[in-house]
C-alpha cells in the first residue's frame, strides 16, 4: 500500500470522490512497489537531463549542483532513465530488504 | 386539472420527460429502444422541448454522454432496454458514485438468446448492485408519477445519485392506457431546477472522476452505499408530497388484502394487476391469499417489508428472472437472507414464471399458492419451481 499522508473516512470523503484542488497526487507517494532504483554515476554524467526528461512520473528533479536526482517517493523502478541516458552514467540496482 | 387521456405509456412517458423540462437526452435509437426516446427526438425537433437530443452511436456512448451532461449540470434522461442496458453496464456503475442523478426508464425485456423483445426482468436483475435508485412501475399511470418522482429524488441535493424506473417492455411500453398526463404548473410545484451541487464549470475547474486507489477505493463505494441507503427518507417524503399535489399515494410496498393471510404473493411489476384479480379470485373461494408488490428495489425498503408481511407464514415469491446455476432467483434470494434465522420467520418459496414474454395467468397464480402450501407441509427438494415452463 502507498503512504497517503491525507486518510480519510467515508464520512470525510469529498463528494463524488471530486477533487477540488488540483495537483493533490503530491499527497500520495507511491513509489514503495519498486524492485529496482536507478543509481546515478557522476563521474559519468554530463547533466543532459534526459533522465529528467524521459522519466514517466516526473520523479527527477535538478539540484543546485546541476545534477538530476530521483526522488525515491515518487520512482517505481521502471529503468526508463537508466536505458534513455546517453553515458549509461545510470545503473538500475535491485531493492533489497 | 389534468385530463385522463387513451396514451400509449411509452408516448406518455415522453410527454412526462417534457413537463420535467430536461436538458439533454441521450440514447441510440434501435431495437430493443421503445417509442419514449422517439418521441422524444420529435418533440426536441419539432421544437416544443428546449432540449439537446444526442443521438449517439451506441448504448454506451448514449449513458457516457449522459454522465458527461449530468456532471455538467444539465437535468438528463435516456431510456434502454435489455441487450442496450447491458452494453451500458460499464457505465452505470460510474455514474453513481459520481452521484450524477440521470433518469433512466428501463423497458425491462428477456436478454437474447434465442432473440426476444418481450418482457420479463432478466435485464434489470443483473443491474441491481450498480447503485441506482430503482423502482418498478404496475401500470401506466404509475409509470409517469415515478418518473417525475424520479427526477425530484434523484435531484435532491441529499441524495443526488441516479435513478431508474422499471417498466414491463412491450407489456407496458407498448400498450394504450388511460393515463393522466399531469399539469405543467402542478410539475413545477413538484419539481425544482435543476442546482446540482458540483458541476463542471471552467471558471472553477475541478475533478470528477479521479483514480481511487486502494487506500481510497473501499470509502468511496462505502459512501456511495450509505447515500443509497439514506436516500430511502427523501423517496418517501416525495412520495408523501406527490400525494398532496396530484392525488396518487405511492408507498416501497403495496400490501393487497392481505389481512389474516396464509400465503402472501410477492411480485414487481405489470403482472402484479393479474396477481390482485388471482387474490380476489382464490379469495372468493375462501383462500386466505394475499399480495404485497414490490415498488421500491433499490434502496430495499427492509423495514416496510417486514411490517407488510406481518405475522404472515408463508411467502411465495413470484420471480422474472433466472439465475442460470444459482440457488434460486434475486428478489426469493434477498427476502431468504431478509429472514435468515428470524424468530417466526414466513417460509419463502421462490417460483420462476414469465420468461421472454410468457403471459402469466390469474390460473398460474393459483398454481404457485397451491404449492406454496403444500411445499410449507413438506419441504421440496428444489430451491426454485418453474411454473408455466413446458416439460415435453
Amino acid at each position: 500500500m502507498a503512504r497517503v499522508d491525507a486518510i480519510v473516512g467515508w464520512k470525510t470523503i469529498t463528494f463524488g470522490c471530486h477533487i477540488f484542488e488540483p495537483g493533490n497526487s503530491v499527497k500520495f507517494r507511491t513509489g514503495d512497489w519498486r524492485s529496482q532504483r536507478p543509481v546515478l554515476d557522476k563521474e559519468k554524467c554530463i547533466k543532459c537531463g534526459m533522465c529528467w526528461i524521459y522519466c514517466p512520473d516526473m520523479a527527477y528533479n535538478q539540484t543546485e549542483d546541476g545534477y538530476f536526482e530521483v526522488n525515491l517517493e515518487y520512482c517505481k523502478g521502471c529503468g526508463i532513465c537508466a536505458n534513455e541516458c546517453p553515458k549509461d552514467a545510470i545503473t538500475m540496482v535491485p531493492e533489497e530488504g | 386539472m389534468a385530463k385522463r387521456i387513451g396514451i400509449e405509456v411509452s408516448i406518455a412517458l415522453a410527454e412526462a420527460v417534457k413537463l420535467c423540462n430536461v436538458d439533454v437526452i441521450a440514447a441510440y435509437p434501435i431495437t430493443p429502444q421503445t417509442h419514449i426516446v422517439e418521441h422524444l427526438s420529435e418533440l426536441v425537433a419539432d421544437g416544443s422541448l428546449d432540449a439537446e437530443f444526442v443521438p449517439v452511436e451506441s448504448e454506451h456512448s448514449a449513458m457516457s454522454c449522459c454522465c458527461g451532461s449530468s456532471a455538467a449540470g444539465a437535468r438528463t434522461f435516456t431510456a434502454t432496454s435489455a441487450q442496450g442496458l447491458s452494453l451500458m453496464s460499464e457505465i452505470l456503475y460510474i455514474a453513481s458514485p459520481m452521484r450524477l442523478p440521470i433518469v433512466m426508464v428501463v423497458a425491462n425485456r428477456a436478454m437474447s438468446a434465442p432473440i426476444s423483445i418481450w418482457n420479463d426482468h432478466q435485464d434489470i436483475m443483473v443491474q441491481k448492485d450498480v447503485g441506482w435508485i430503482q423502482t418498478f412501475a404496475e401500470n401506466g399511470q404509475e409509470a409517469v408519477d415515478l418518473l417525475i418522482h424520479a427526477f425530484r429524488v434523484a435531484e435532491d441535493r441529499k441524495v443526488s445519485l441516479p435513478a431508474i424506473v422499471n417498466i414491463d417492455g412491450f407489456t407496458l411500453s407498448h400498450v394504450i392506457e388511460p393515463i393522466e398526463i399531469p399539469d405543467q404548473e402542478d410539475v413545477d410545484k413538484f419539481l425544482p431546477p435543476f442546482k446540482p451541487k458540483y458541476r463542471l464549470d471552467p471558471r472553477k475547474p475541478i475533478t470528477m472522476g479521479p483514480v481511487g486507489i486502494p487506500e481510497i477505493y473501499f470509502e468511496s463505494k462505502i459512501a456511495t452505499n450509505e447515500a443509497l441507503k439514506a436516500s430511502k427518507k427523501v423517496i418517501l417524503k416525495a412520495w408523501k408530497e406527490f400525494e398532496e399535489i396530484f392525488g396518487r399515494k405511492y408507498e416501497p410496498i403495496d400490501a393487497y388484502r392481505t389481512e389474516d393471510a396464509e400465503v402472501l404473493l410477492v411480485t414487481m411489476g405489470s403482472i402484479s394487476e393479474t396477481a390482485m384479480t388471482a387474490v380476489d379470485v382464490m379469495r372468493d373461494k375462501g383462500q386466505k391469499v394475499g399480495l404485497l408488490k414490490i415498488r421500491l428495489w433499490r434502496p430495499f425498503p427492509i423495514q416496510e417489508f417486514r411490517k407488510a408481511v406481518g405475522k404472515t407464514p408463508i411467502l411465495a415469491v413470484v420471480d422474472r428472472h433466472l439465475s442460470l446455476g444459482g440457488v434460486c432467483s434475486p428478489v426469493a434470494s434477498e427476502l431468504k437472507t431478509l429472514y435468515y434465522k428470524v424468530p417466526s420467520a414466513p417460509k419463502i418459496f421462490d417460483f420462476i414464471t414469465g420468461l421472454g414474454g410468457r403471459d402469466v395467468t390469474v390460473e398460474h397464480f393459483e398454481e404457485i399458492v397451491d404449492k406454496a402450501k403444500s411445499f410449507a407441509k413438506r419441504r421440496p427438494k428444489d430451491y426454485y419451481h418453474y411454473i408455466g415452463g413446458r416439460e415435453k
